[in-house]
This record gives C-alpha cells, sequence and structure tokens, in this order.
C-alpha cells in the first residue's frame, strides 16, 4: 500500500523541475514532485530551505511579487497550471497562513463565505447558510461559535482563527489545500485540534502541508518530502522515510544534527 | 545576608537620587504639556467670550442687513461653506483616495515616487499661491467668480492631506489579509476594495474629515475664487459667501457691530472645525480594527 501512494493513477498534483526564487536568485533548484491524491504530503525541511517558495508556486502566490521568477512546470490533473487563469487557479487550491488571517472587517459567517462573496457569486441565502453550517462543523468549530456567526471573526482565540481560515478555504470545495506552517502560530492545545482536524480532512481533500516541525509531520502525513537548501533530498512514505531514510542528510535532519 | 545589607545601603543614595530626578523630570513633561494647552484655551475663551453673545436662532437663519441697519445674521456664510466643502470633497476625496491606494500599492515605481513628491510639495504650497492657480485655471476662463472655482480651490488644499492619509492607512494594513483574499481566487482589484479598503476606512474618513476641517478655514483661496456673496446662493456658478471670509469682511471693517458679527462668525466656524475634530477622534476609536 505504501508503494501504490506514489504510482501515477493516484497522482493530483506534480511539479517537474521547479525552479523559482527572487531577485535573480535561485531559492528552489528544479524540484520534481508527485504529490498523492487525497492523501497528507508533508514538506519539511530547515528554516529557509525554500518548502515555502516552493509551496506558494502551486497556487501562484509566488509571482506576486514583484521580484520573483519561477520556470518548470507544475500539473494540476495533468494541466499545466501556468498556462491557466491564476485567480481560477487559487479556487481549486486552498490555501492556510502561518499566522490566522481572518477578514478583520467580517462577521465569522461571512468570513466562512468570503470566496463565495468577495467573488461575486450571487447565492441564496438558504445556501450561504448550509455552506456555513457544513463547513463550520467540518472544522469542529460549529459549537463553539453558532450563538456568535454574526460577530466578528479576530474575537476567537488562535486556534479558532486558523480553524475558521480553513473553514474559509475548504468552502470553495477546493481539490488540494496548502498549508504553510499552519500550527507554528499556536499552542500546544490547539495544534493538536488543528492536526486533528487536518487528519480527519484526509480523503476529502488532498492536503500538502509545510513545516519544520519533524514530529508533526511523522504524525500526520501519508508522504514526506525532506527538502535541504532548495533541493528535494528525499521523498517517500513518511514511514519509510522516518525509520529507514535512503539519505544522510535525512538522516542527519531527522537526528537533530541541524535544521 | 551581611553583604546583602551593605549592598542595598551602598545602592540607597543613586536610587534616591534617580528617583528624585524622576519626579522632577515628570514634573516638568506635564508642566509643558499643560504650557501647550495654554493656547488653545485662550483661544477658545476668547472666541466664547466674544462671539457667543452674537448667537441665536435670527443670527443663524438671517442674511447680512446692509451698513447702517442693526442685526443681520450670517444664513449665506454657513450654507457658501457647507456647498464649497461639498463641491471641494466630490472632487477631492475620490481623487485623494485613488491616489492614495496608488502610493500605496506601487508608491516605490518611478511614478509612484513622483507622485508622493507632487503631492507633498502640493502639500507645502501656500494656500493663497493655490488661489491664484484656482483663479487662472478657472475663473479666467468661465469669465467670472463662482462657488465651483472656490470649490476647485479648496479640493487643491485637501487633496494631499487625504493622499497621503490614505496612503499611511494602507500601509499599516498587513499582507497577510491581502494574501488570504489573494489565496482564495479573488481578484487584484476585488482585493483591494472589498478587503484592503474596508479595513483602512477608519483612518480615510478621519483623513478626509481632517481635509474638510483644514478646508473649512481657509480664507485666502476664496478670496478670488469663490469672491463672496451676501446674498444667499447655491447656485455654484454664482459667486458664494463663505465663513472665514465673512469674519476677514467683518473684522477688518470700521464699524463695531460688524465686529460683533465677525465674532459670532468665528465661534460658528469654530464650533464645525472643532467637531469635526471630534468626530475623527470618534471614528478612530469605534471603527478601529483589531488584526
Amino acid at each position: 500500500m505504501e508503494d501504490t501512494v506514489l504510482t501515477a493513477e493516484s497522482t493530483i498534483l506534480e511539479t517537474r523541475n521547479l525552479v523559482a526564487g527572487f531577485d535573480g536568485r535561485d531559492v528552489v533548484h528544479g524540484i520534481s514532485l508527485a504529490v498523492p491524491a487525497g492523501k497528507i504530503t508533508a514538506i519539511m525541511g530547515p528554516s529557509g530551505c525554500g518548502k515555502t517558495t516552493f509551496m506558494r508556486c502551486i497556487n501562484r502566490m509566488h509571482e506576486l511579487a514583484s521580484n520573483a521568477h519561477v520556470s518548470g512546470e507544475v500539473l494540476l490533473d495533468g494541466e499545466d497550471v501556468y498556462q491557466l487563469n491564476p485567480i481560477l487557479l487559487r479556487r481549486r487550491i486552498g490555501m492556510v497562513f502561518q499566522r490566522p488571517n481572518p477578514f478583520p472587517t467580517m462577521s465569522i459567517y461571512t468570513n466562512v463565505v468570503a470566496g463565495y462573496t468577495l467573488n461575486g457569486t450571487r447565492m441564496a441565502r438558504p445556501d450561504l447558510d448550509r455552506i456555513v453550517e457544513e463547513t463550520l462543523k467540518r472544522v469542529t468549530l460549529w459549537d463553539e461559535v453558532k450563538d456568535s456567526l454574526h460577530r466578528r471573526g479576530t474575537f476567537l482565540s488562535g486556534g479558532q482563527q486558523q480553524r475558521l481560515c480553513i473553514a474559509r478555504a475548504l468552502a470553495m470545495k477546493p481539490e488540494i489545500m496548502l498549508l504553510d506552517e499552519p500550527t507554528s502560530a499556536l499552542d500546544p492545545k490547539a495544534t493538536a485540534a488543528i492536526e486533528e482536524l487536518i487528519v480527519s480532512l484526509k480523503g476529502v481533500v488532498t492536503i500538502v502541508q509545510v513545516t519544520h516541525n519533524i514530529p508533526q509531520a511523522a504524525r500526520i502525513s501519508d508522504v514526506t518530502a525532506f527538502i535541504h537548501l532548495g533541493e528535494l533530498v528525499e521523498f517517500g512514505p513518511t514511514k519509510k522515510l522516518f525509520t529507514v531514510p535512503k539519505d544522510q542528510r535525512t538522516e542527519e535532519y531527522l537526528s537533530g544534527k541541524f535544521g | 545576608m551581611a553583604v546583602d545589607r551593605t549592598l542595598s545601603k551602598r545602592g540607597e543614595a543613586p536610587v534616591r537620587a534617580r528617583l528624585r530626578a524622576d519626579r522632577g523630570f515628570r514634573g516638568a513633561v506635564i508642566a509643558l504639556s499643560l504650557l501647550a494647552v495654554v493656547p488653545l484655551v485662550l483661544i477658545l475663551a476668547l472666541i466664547v467670550a466674544r462671539g457667543a453673545s452674537s448667537i441665536n436662532w435670527r443670527f443663524l437663519t438671517e442674511l447680512p442687513k446692509p451698513i447702517g441697519e442693526t442685526g443681520g445674521g450670517i444664513a449665506n456664510a454657513i450654507v457658501g461653506t457647507g456647498l464649497l466643502i461639498l463641491i471641494a470633497s466630490a472632487i477631492a476625496i475620490p481623487l485623494g483616495v485613488i491616489a492614495g491606494i496608488f502610493l500605496a500599492e506601487k508608491g516605490r515605481s518611478r511614478l509612484g515616487t513622483l507622485a508622493r513628491l507632487s503631492v507633498e510639495t502640493l502639500m507645502g504650497i501656500p494656500s493663497i499661491v493655490i488661489g491664484i492657480v484656482a483663479y487662472v485655471w478657472v475663473v479666467r476662463p468661465m469669465g467670472h467668480f463662482s462657488a465651483f472655482s472656490g470649490g476647485i480651490a479648496l479640493a487643491m488644499i485637501m487633496l494631499p492631506v487625504i493622499t497621503l492619509a490614505t496612503e499611511e492607512t494602507l500601509l499599516m494594513i498587513p499582507v497577510s489579509l491581502r494574501e488570504a483574499a489573494l489565496a482564495l481566487g479573488v481578484s487584484y482589484p476585488r482585493t483591494i476594495l472589498k478587503v484592503v479598503l474596508p479595513a483602512g476606512m477608519s483612518g480615510i474618513v478621519t483623513g478626509s474629515l481632517l481635509a474638510v476641517a483644514r478646508g473649512a478655514g481657509e480664507t485666502a483661496p476664496l478670496l478670488f475664487t469663490s469672491f463672496g456673496s451676501p446674498y444667499m446662493s447655491v447656485n455654484i456658478l454664482k459667486p458664494i459667501g463663505s465663513l472665514p471670509q465673512t469674519i476677514f469682511i467683518y473684522a477688518t471693517s470700521p464699524y463695531a457691530e460688524w465686529h460683533d458679527l465677525a465674532w459670532g462668525a468665528s465661534f460658528v466656524l469654530l464650533a464645525i472645525v472643532l467637531t469635526l475634530n471630534i468626530a475623527t477622534k470618534l471614528v478612530t476609536s469605534k471603527w478601529k480594527i483589531q488584526f
């Protein structure tokens, strides 16, 4: 089973020789990687190794910086994302950031459906109500906020805000969710809740998560990619990579020799 | 134990000296802060003392009377100032907000640097010069003085205040907010209009109100644009009266009654400006957005 996750049929996202960086300096040096559908893929590596830049190339957020460059291919369901309209692409790929960033001017309710309302999609109230309830239940936030749906999202705790941000991305029914160290700004209890939530989303949506938290990658991911100095060092089923790493550098990183 | 005691004794004298210095410094700071309040209090007291007695319903609703007749009001000037501010705001607020968005978004481009330099220079141009420019640009081609030309002159004074306030506000809005919207597949213009601008609304409203307060008190640019008029008028193509100009005319006249009218008009103008300033404080505290 562990080997089937890497076969071609189950691949939803693939990068081919992806090179990216800023100001003419490469941060990501030609990474080729196939993300299995419906699984949790962890992108692990020391700070500054290019893992976030790599991930931001997938939904084309990287190119928003005026000094950014990118080349190579990113294939979503076999389509080159750099041939797609970035706006439409980003509606298919959800993203959650390091720090919870709910829209401060909006209520919890409008935050959840922000992906629709901000894009000007007209929807009937009952449909919106249903999306809000379903999504908030999905992220286990419903019971905590069902009586304050029309209060601002910024009054919530950090962990609740992050779950709200996950809900906001999930409400768009994305094919893939990109999580950029979603628990690095949270306390251990909130972190545990988010981890549990991520695991529960398995099968519902494909998850690509960047982390520099080694135990977290081990706990929740199915496949792990280890990136060091902008290069993909090792990529494989999490259990294998953590127990019998093939590369010397992976072993050193896992045993805390650097990073 | 013994060592501790000697240490604490040795340390006592300098600490006491420091506490004394601290008290002295705090006293000086409080005294100087109070000193800064004194001019405002004196001005307010004088204007209230001399102007409040003129204020009554007739003063606010009647037109000026000719020389020799007693009574008369400043209704035309109040309406005139309102109209001038309305014209100026209709021009300066949209332009200023749009320019502010541009500076916040593309401020480091060449055009951005040039635009910011222009706006900052515009801020420093004496208001009388702006009046002359408005005269040449608007009054001369139209062939007559008008409320419209006065509004243009005031708009030029308000524009940089609004632009810089908008830029400053938008620059304080975290990038994470904009990224949140963009990552949801929201287009760039919609992100700016529906996410970034609402988050900066309190700063933009504050800047606009301050600009209005500043424009309402300007006299010099109105002298050769809106010109002044003793009649009630809401025609933007005709000359129009205004509070600052009424004060100027009445205060420089030789008649004691007109001096009283000038004080009364000062009181009204001051009340308007103070109200606007207090409103900006309320806006900033009530609409405060927590990121």
